[in-house]
């Protein structure tokens, strides 16, 4: 295979993952906490429309906050639907994600005008690291992305930080394994586990953020298509682990890259079998992973 | 009293958005009620219509949460069974209409009953939850929706993105000069047989208890949960495909990427508001019926978007939850657990 192929196709593969990676992240804290939350699909199209609003005119970064601050407000309202007043988790997400749809929706016409017209906003640039993006195939995938991809990156570690190295983590922790237990131990669990819902919440915002101001440009009704309930299986796919979860979400980008890369090969086939593709692999390896990893015990449970 | 509130308040949510958004509220629910029963032709056109599939598919995701299956994939399925209700009805323009339709529908049925075992096994087999799958497969289908009228279902010319019109016989009657078709009886039908099934035979009390609480239907009672869980994602896969098949056969006549404005989510209120009973999805159903054939108005006659009526529709979900869950905490507290 062509060189220079496969350099772009590992470039494409990083960038893809990127907003994935995020949401995973996020929602692997608030998982952890034993709250399953469909809901980020919501948060991350909450931050996506909140990434277009906050940039057009304001510059990158407000977009950025904006669309944290958005995601954050989604996953506050399922926070207080389930988390304090217990209402079904599942239940609850859908319904979240679906009014998001036409809150976003509405909103965006209402700002941008009734036929949605498109829209074209600033994007981060793709900043190299000197010396690093010069290595040959992988270089250019790693080391020569915008800021949000390193950010994303960056966040790795720091959840894997706050999960286990600090004893807020641990009790999220326990929250999630056992909230009888924990609340016996006098662990708030209600405040615990509605903060791993927020910062879960910022952190779906922050990949609509990374989807709008770093990968496609623009906003439209609907486009994080699922992004978020792919971001739920990686982290099943990732075991509740920040590092194994980073991995699943770029086994999950290189899906989704793989159709730009069949697409420059013109072989015929029809390029919605490679839409199809991400989800049946992720169907695929949750029914190989499913059962051989262990989800926190309370998980969904209210 | 409680699924008035529902509605209620989301109604509420919907005024006050549309006042916060510089919508004139008085304009856009004029519309509204216009589009949904302001006039015969409203009713008979456009709200009974819509409330076909989902009286259809609201059936089958009462049977699909009854049994703890949580069913998000009806939109999926509905694809699967528009998908084969098109290529059938496609064939069948030399048969007797007596016959095409049933059989169009009868493909429409399996083609969601299929597409929903795959969820089923993915959660007997393998342990992968239903949500999952069932969400993931409906991304699936609208691909294939994409794929079948660029390629194999496209019209003859070649040039829209849709399939061509299926013949006259493999579609369902309309009642003359409205959209009205026969989908409606079918729809009415199967929710006189499932209340009949719920009350009068053994899996439907089991499938009711079930709901009431799995673990005491498991361990006292002696139902085979699993079982249940199959059954009745399956025919909540196969009603939602019916829906597909009856809105090709009846309303579109063709396949084309959005043929459902979301039914399949919708559907998921339709059950809630109704409490998961058959008899009285046909009144939500039509109820929310009249919100999306009203929205479709709204948008005309007062430039309001028509995909508000999801904020609606979820307001009215998380009421149902939180007066659900209400009512469940002050009963363990009565219990004194």
């Amino acid at each position: 295979m062509d060189l220079d192929l496969l350099t772009s196709f590992f470039a494409s593969a990083v960038r893809v993952a990127t907003p994935l990676l995020l949401a995973a992240l996020g929602e692997t804290v608030a998982e952890r906490g034993g709250v399953i939350n469909l809901g980020i699909e919501g948060s991350m199209l909450a931050g996506a429309l909140g990434a277009a609003l906050g940039a057009s005119g304001n510059g990158l970064w407000t977009g950025t906050l904006v669309a944290m601050l958005a995601g954050l407000v989604v996953a506050a309202v399922f926070a207080a639907i389930t988390v304090r007043a217990g209402a079904d988790q599942i239940i609850t997400g859908t319904a979240i994600s679906l009014g998001v749809v036409g809150l976003t929706g509405t909103v965006y016409r209402r700002v941008y005008g009734p036929e949605g017209v498109g829209l074209t906003l600033p994007t981060f640039p793709v900043q190299a690291i000197p010396g690093l993006s010069k290595v040959p195939v992988l270089g250019p995938a790693l080391f020569q992305q915008s800021v949000l991809t390193y950010l994303a990156y960056l966040a790795v570690p720091l959840i894997w930080w706050l999960l286990f190295r600090t004893a807020w983590g641990l009790r999220l922790r326990a929250s999630g394994e056992s909230a009888s237990n924990s609340r016996a131990a006098g662990v708030h669990v209600g405040r615990v586990r509605t903060v791993g819902v927020l910062i879960g919440g910022a952190l779906a915002g922050l990949s609509g953020a990374s989807l709008v101001l770093a990968q496609v440009g623009t906003f439209a009704e609907k486009m994080t298509a699922g992004r978020g309930f792919i971001a739920i299986a990686i982290v099943v796919l990732g075991a509740w682990n920040p590092v194994r979860v980073m991995g699943a979400a770029l086994f999950f980008g290189a899906a989704m890259a793989l159709q730009f890369l069949f697409q420059s090969f013109a072989l015929g086939i029809p390029y919605q079998l490679f839409l199809m593709l991400p989800y049946l692999l992720t169907l695929a390896v949750l029914a190989g992973a499913w059962g051989r990893t262990a989800a926190p015990a309370d998980l969904g449970k209210t | 009293m409680r699924p008035f509130a529902a509605v209620g308040a989301g109604l509420l949510t919907l005024i006050l958005g549309l006042a916060a958004g510089g919508y004139d509220p008085v304009l856009a629910l004029a519309a509204l009620w216009r589009g949904a029963l302001g006039s015969p032709d409203a009713i008979l056109s456009a709200l009974l219509p819509r409330a076909i599939p989902l009286i259809l598919i609201g059936l089958g995701i009462g049977l699909a949460f009854q049994a703890g299956a949580l069913n998000i994939g009806a939109e999926g399925q509905f694809y699967a069974g528009a998908i084969a209700a098109t290529w059938i009805g496609l064939s069948l323009g030399s048969w007797p209409r007596l016959l095409a339709v049933p059989v169009v529908l009868a493909a429409a049925l399996a083609a969601g009953l299929l597409w929903a075992s795959v969820p089923i096994l993915l959660r007997l087999r393998f342990g992968v939850l239903e949500v999952i799958s069932t969400l993931l497969l409906n991304f699936v289908a609208e691909a294939l929706v994409s794929w079948m009228v660029q390629g194999p279902l496209q019209e003859a010319k070649h040039i829209y993105p849709q399939s061509d019109p299926l013949p006259v016989a493999a579609r369902l009657p309309q009642l003359p000069g409205t959209r009205l078709h026969l989908g409606l009886a079918l729809a009415l039908g199967l929710a006189g047989v499932l209340w009949v099934f719920g009350k009068r035979t053994l899996l439907g009390f089991q499938l009711r208890a079930t709901g009431a609480n799995p673990l005491a239907a498991r361990v006292m009672g002696g139902v085979n949960t699993r079982r249940l869980f199959g059954l009745a994602l399956g025919a909540s896969g196969a009603l939602a495909g019916l829906a597909g098949g009856s809105e090709v056969s009846g309303t579109s006549f063709a396949l084309f990427q959005s043929l459902s404005p979301g039914y399949g989510f919708t559907a998921i209120a339709v059950a809630l508001l109704a409490r998961l009973n058959p008899l009285a999805t046909i009144g939500t159903g039509l109820l929310f019926a009249a919100l999306e054939a009203g929205s479709s108005a709204m948008q005309r006659e007062a430039q309001v978007p028509a995909v508000v009526v999801s904020v609606v529709e979820a307001v009215i979900i998380v009421v149902v939850l939180l007066a659900d869950s209400t009512n469940r905490n002050r009963d363990l507290a009565e219990a004194g657990v």
